[in-house]
C-alpha cells in the first residue's frame, strides 16, 4: 500500500493547532477562552506524541505520555475552572486583564 | 491519493477549521462548540494513526469530561447567549505576526527535517501493551498521577466553595 499522507502531514497540523491555541491564549482576553487555547496546545502536543508512536520513531511510550498528558489537562481545567468560578464570585469579572487587584 | 489520504485529509481540514473557528470566534458558547469538532477531529486523526485507546480516551475525556466543565463554566460566569466579548482581544496585530512566524518556523522545519526510518508499521492492538506499561514501567508517574488528580479534585472543590461558606 502506497501511502502519500506520512509523519510530516500529521505534525504540520499538529504545528497548525499548537499555533492556533499559541494566539487564543496571547489575545483571549475571557479566562475560559484561554483554557480552550491551552486546551489546543496540550492537544497538538499530544497529537504529535502518537504520530511519532504511529511512525516507528518511538515506541508505545508515546502513547502512554499521550495518556499522562490527558490526565494532567483533566486535573489542570477542574483546577482552573474552581479559580474562575472564585474570581467571578469575588471580582465578578472573567477577563483576566481586568484581575489585577494585586496592583492596588 | 487512495482512501486513507483522502480520510485524512478530511479530518484534518475539520480539525483545523474548528480550531480556527474556537479561537476567532467572538461568541464563547460558539467557540467551546468549535471546540467540540477540534476534539472529535484529533480523536479521528488518532484512529488513523491506529491509536484506539487514545482515540476512545480523547473522547471520554476531552469530550465527556473536559468540555463539559468548560460548558459549566462558560454558564456560570455569563449569560450564556449574546456574552459581552465584543472587544474581548488583546493586542491582536503583534499576536498575529508572532504566531504567524511560530507557524511557519514550525512547519519550514518539519518539512524540511529528514525524518529516520519512517515506516509504516501494522496495526496491532494498543490498550494491553498500554496496559501492562502502565503497570511496569511507568508505575511511578502512574501513581504520581493519581496523587495528583487526587490533590487537584479536592483543591478544586475547596477553591470553588470556599466564599459561599464565608457567606453563610
Amino acid at each position: 500500500m502506497n501511502l502519500h499522507v506520512g509523519l510530516t502531514d500529521f505534525l504540520i497540523v499538529s504545528a497548525i493547532l499548537f499555533s492556533l491555541g499559541i494566539y487564543g491564549v496571547v489575545t483571549r482576553k475571557n479566562a475560559i477562552m484561554v483554557l480552550m487555547g491551552i486546551e489546543l496546545i496540550l492537544n497538538s502536543a499530544n497529537l504529535n506524541f502518537v504520530a511519532f508512536t504511529r511512525f516507528g520513531l518511538m515506541n508505545l511510550t508515546g502513547q502512554v505520555v499521550a495518556v499522562f498528558v490527558i490526565i494532567l489537562a483533566a486535573a489542570e481545567a477542574a483546577v482552573l475552572l474552581a479559580i474562575v468560578l472564585n474570581i467571578h464570585q469575588q471580582l465578578n469579572t472573567v477577563n483576566v486583564d481586568e484581575v489585577d487587584k494585586l496592583k492596588n | 491519493m487512495n482512501w486513507y489520504d483522502i480520510i485524512f485529509y478530511a479530518f484534518a481540514v475539520i480539525t483545523v477549521v474548528s480550531a480556527v473557528g474556537v479561537v476567532f470566534s467572538r461568541n464563547i458558547l460558539y467557540a467551546a462548540f468549535s471546540l467540540l469538532f477540534t476534539f472529535f477531529g484529533i480523536a479521528a486523526l488518532y484512529v488513523l494513526l491506529t491509536a484506539d485507546f487514545i482515540a476512545v480516551t480523547q473522547i471520554l475525556l476531552y469530550v465527556g469530561g473536559i468540555l463539559v466543565l468548560i460548558i459549566f463554566g462558560v454558564m456560570l460566569t455569563s449569560r450564556a447567549f449574546n456574552v459581552e466579548v465584543k472587544r474581548g482581544f488583546l493586542k491582536r496585530i503583534p499576536a498575529v505576526f508572532v504566531t504567524a512566524a511560530l507557524a511557519g518556523t514550525l512547519i519550514g522545519v518539519l518539512t524540511t527535517t529528514r525524518w529516520p526510518s519512517v515506516n509504516f508499521l501494522p496495526y496491532e492492538e494498543t490498550a494491553r501493551p498500554i496496559g501492562v506499561l502502565l503497570m511496569t514501567q511507568f508505575v511511578l508517574p502512574f501513581e504520581l498521577a493519581s496523587i495528583l488528580l487526587l490533590v487537584a479534585l479536592v483543591g478544586a472543590v475547596i477553591i470553588a466553595r470556599r466564599e459561599k461558606e464565608k457567606r453563610a
